[in-house]
């Protein structure tokens, strides 16, 4: 029988098929955060259950810490609650925690695969649903509420029902200064928001292969806003390269073996799935979403769309009025207070490079109230200051802060006051994602970049060939 | 939770309903289960904003379903497609449940959600289309619009007697109608949990070599 990636790993980790129609499912992996524990180790706590294996867990603080003045501690103390929370689980259950001060803190989906933590054919969750991103690594990665945070803690296993298979896949490669973000928001587009829900997504074909373990990335974390809750990619020598000298790399006596097992991380050839859709690459052009959902997005040489394609007129009208927009509007004279760089889906070393080539020499434009930059993770940013982004970044006018999630959710200081319009290369443009009545359109770095320097969105490709 | 309930629909007329608007990121600061049904639908219920721990009482946007009588008592909500879309916040679930609801309705909904409510208890029905419509604009323009769960018999009894069969897996009515404890459930496979992982300390020794 031919085998999918997604059956492969799922094959590997099913303990036992209960009654109903769920497997009992091996974790291999787990990471945690503040925001979604606390209450998981509360519910171990009154059970007095024990800790399954310590050993597979990482916490980090990302969601709710502060990206500036870390020297003067965290002033909220509502989230310093959270966040003390969290140091006395680790500590009580000796649980490794990269906390604030560690250069290895940061966004939990940026520091598992940076650190090595994320292997491919391993199963990993996180209380988050950019879990996703780690399925670049060829990884069966998965966001999870808490109680099953709770349930992972005490037994490292899931009662899990299997998803069906969809394949999407690219042909041809992006265009220059088109990023593996205009074409994930451009499949949302087409396949729209619930297009994956009961689905596991295996992106193949030239289109992914070509790309970069960060951009392949950009796209697994993304597919949780196309429905799916985890993303695929197959193991190949991009991965392996990717991979070497990560810290937590299997020990040289095992690497060979690991390595012959990774190599097997692929769908078996002619194997049918349940769903598969094809695009071109080539297509592709830099996007903006103009909407409240991920779905609502057009190219940058696009308008806004007219309420004649939409399912639910009222619904259609409601968001223009929130988004404070009308239909016809040219995206490129839309004009904009912030621009966000930054979140796991856009805030690693390439994406920080992409944005600093289009912001080199220029400045930030006299309508953009702020304009920040917030590396993913310690290592990120120590590595990007080594390149000298960071001067680049703050020549032009950008803030360069410290890691976490910031505006992606704007859980701490860092966010949208009310009908301010924002370029951000997050994931999420729901109503009040950034902030009460803020107003997000998800855009690429590059994309965000340029649209920080003109003050209003503009076509990247046009500027660079322009520069 | 009972076989049979009762009692009256708040519908949210939308698509897509995300769990940011369920219940915003300033609330998920709370490392308790409880105490998050005052800011279900927080930014569409209120005026304003509000933090986990202020006190001043908030004008609530009268235009808003559930500062509407009969909905404000409402316990079954229904919406349309995709509910629960977006963040894996737990946080949604309890919110909906602290409110005093016990059961949502939608064409569809989003998969952490559904994880999420199954291992709270808090049911889901998926109904067509045209279903949801008919509950949802007879709700929006009657005085009272109650109707009864029976799920004994998977159906749905509307105000004016008619009677809507849905589809849901046995194992999730299981769950719902004995409140089973999950981790407990699953600890009965220890052994084979033990079995396993000593299996693959052998296929996969470097999984295991930091122990
Ligand atoms: S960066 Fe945003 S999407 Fe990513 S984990 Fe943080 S809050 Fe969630």
């Amino acid at each position: 029988m031919k085998n999918t990636l997604y059956d492969k790993i799922w094959e590997d980790h099913c303990i036992r098929k209960n009654d109903d129609n769920s497997s009992l499912i091996y974790i291999d992996r787990h990471l945690i955060h503040e925001v979604t524990s606390p209450q998981a180790f509360d519910g171990l706590d009154i059970k007095k259950r024990n800790i399954w294996n310590k050993n597979s867990i990482l916490a980090t603080t990302d969601h709710n810490v502060p990206t500036i003045n870390r020297d003067k501690g965290i002033t909220d103390p509502v989230s310093k609650v959270q966040i003390e929370t969290l140091r006395d689980n680790c500590n009580k259950h000796s649980i490794e925690l990269y906390d604030l001060g560690n250069i290895k803190q940061g966004i939990v989906h940026v520091i598992g695969p940076e650190l090595g933590l994320t292997q491919p054919g391993m199963t990993l969750v996180c209380g988050d649903s950019h879990t996703s991103t780690h399925g670049a690594l060829a990884s069966l990665a998965f966001g999870i509420g808490t109680s099953d945070v709770e349930h992972v803690l005490a037994t490292q296993c899931l009662n899990l029902t299997k998803e069906k298979n969809f394949n999407i896949i690219v042909n041809n490669n992006l265009r220059p200064f088109i990023t593996s973000k205009d074409l994930i928001l451009y499949i949302i587009g087409k396949i729209g928001t619930s297009g994956g829900t009961g689905y596991t997504i295996e992106y193949t074909g030239d289109g992914i292969s070509s790309l970069s373990i960060e951009s392949r990335m950009t796209i697994c974390n993304m597919t949780i806003e196309a429905g799916a809750k985890s993303g695929l990619m197959s193991f190949d020598e991009t991965t392996h390269d990717y991979l070497k000298d990560r810290e937590f790399l299997p020990d040289a006596k095992y690497y060979d073996q690991a390595l012959k097992y990774w190599e097997t991380l692929v769908s078996d050839e002619d194997v049918i799935f349940d769903r598969t859709e094809t695009f071109n690459a080539e297509d592709v052009e830099p996007q903006v979403t103009w909407g409240t959902s991920p779905e609502m997005v057009t190219s940058v040489d696009g308008t806004i769309p007219s309420s004649d394609a939409a399912s639910n007129k009222e619904e259609y009208e409601n968001t223009l009025e929130y988004m404070g927009l009308q239909s016809g509007t040219d995206i490129k004279s839309i004009p904009l207070d912030k621009i966000f760089i930054g979140s796991c889906t856009n805030s690693r070393i390439e994406d920080l490079r992409e944005a600093a080539e289009v912001i080199k020499g220029e400045k930030v434009a006299s309508n953009i109230k702020q304009a920040i930059v917030v590396p993913g993770s310690g290592l990120v940013k120590a590595q990007a200051e080594s390149e000298g982004l960071d001067k680049i970044f703050t020549n032009a006018g950008f803030e360069w802060r410290d890691p976490g999630c910031s505006m992606c959710l704007g859980m701490n200081d860092d966010f949208l006051q009310p009908y301010e319009r924002c370029a951000s290369t997050s994931n999420r443009n729901f109503q009040g994602r950034q902030g009460d009545k803020g107003r997000t359109h998800l855009v690429s770095p590059s994309m965000a970049a340029i649209a920080g320097i003109k003050g209003h969105f503009y076509n990247v490709r046009e500027f660079m060939n322009e520069k | 939770m009972k076989n049979n309930f009762k009692g009256q629909v708040i519908p949210i007329n939308r698509d897509n309903v995300d769990t940011d608007l369920i219940i915003p990121k300033q609330y998920l600061k709370s490392i308790k289960k409880s105490g998050f049904g005052a800011f279900l639908f927080d930014s569409l219920r209120y005026t304003s904003t509000a933090t986990l721990d202020s006190t001043e009482s908030r004008e609530e946007d009268e235009l808003f379903i559930l500062n509407k009588k009969p909905f404000r008592n409402g316990n079954i909500l229904i919406s349309k497609s995709n509910f629960g879309c977006g963040s894996s916040r737990e946080h949604a679930v309890w919110a909906i449940q602290n409110y005093g609801i016990n059961t949502v309705i939608a064409e569809s909904f989003a998969d952490i959600f559904s994880r999420n409510s199954y291992t709270n208890g808090l049911l889901l029905i998926c109904l067509d289309k045209e279903n949801i419509s008919t509950i949802i604009n007879n709700a929006l323009s009657s005085d009272s619009y109650q109707i009864e769960i029976k799920l004994e018999s998977n159906s749905i009894t509307l105000p004016n007697g008619d009677n809507i069969i849905f589809d849901i897996d046995e194992s999730y009515k299981d769950r719902i109608l004995n409140s089973l404890d999950d981790i407990e459930l699953t600890l009965r496979y220890k052994n084979e949990i033990n079995d396993y992982e000593k299996k693959m300390k052998t296929i996969k020794p470097w999984l295991f070599e930091n122990e």
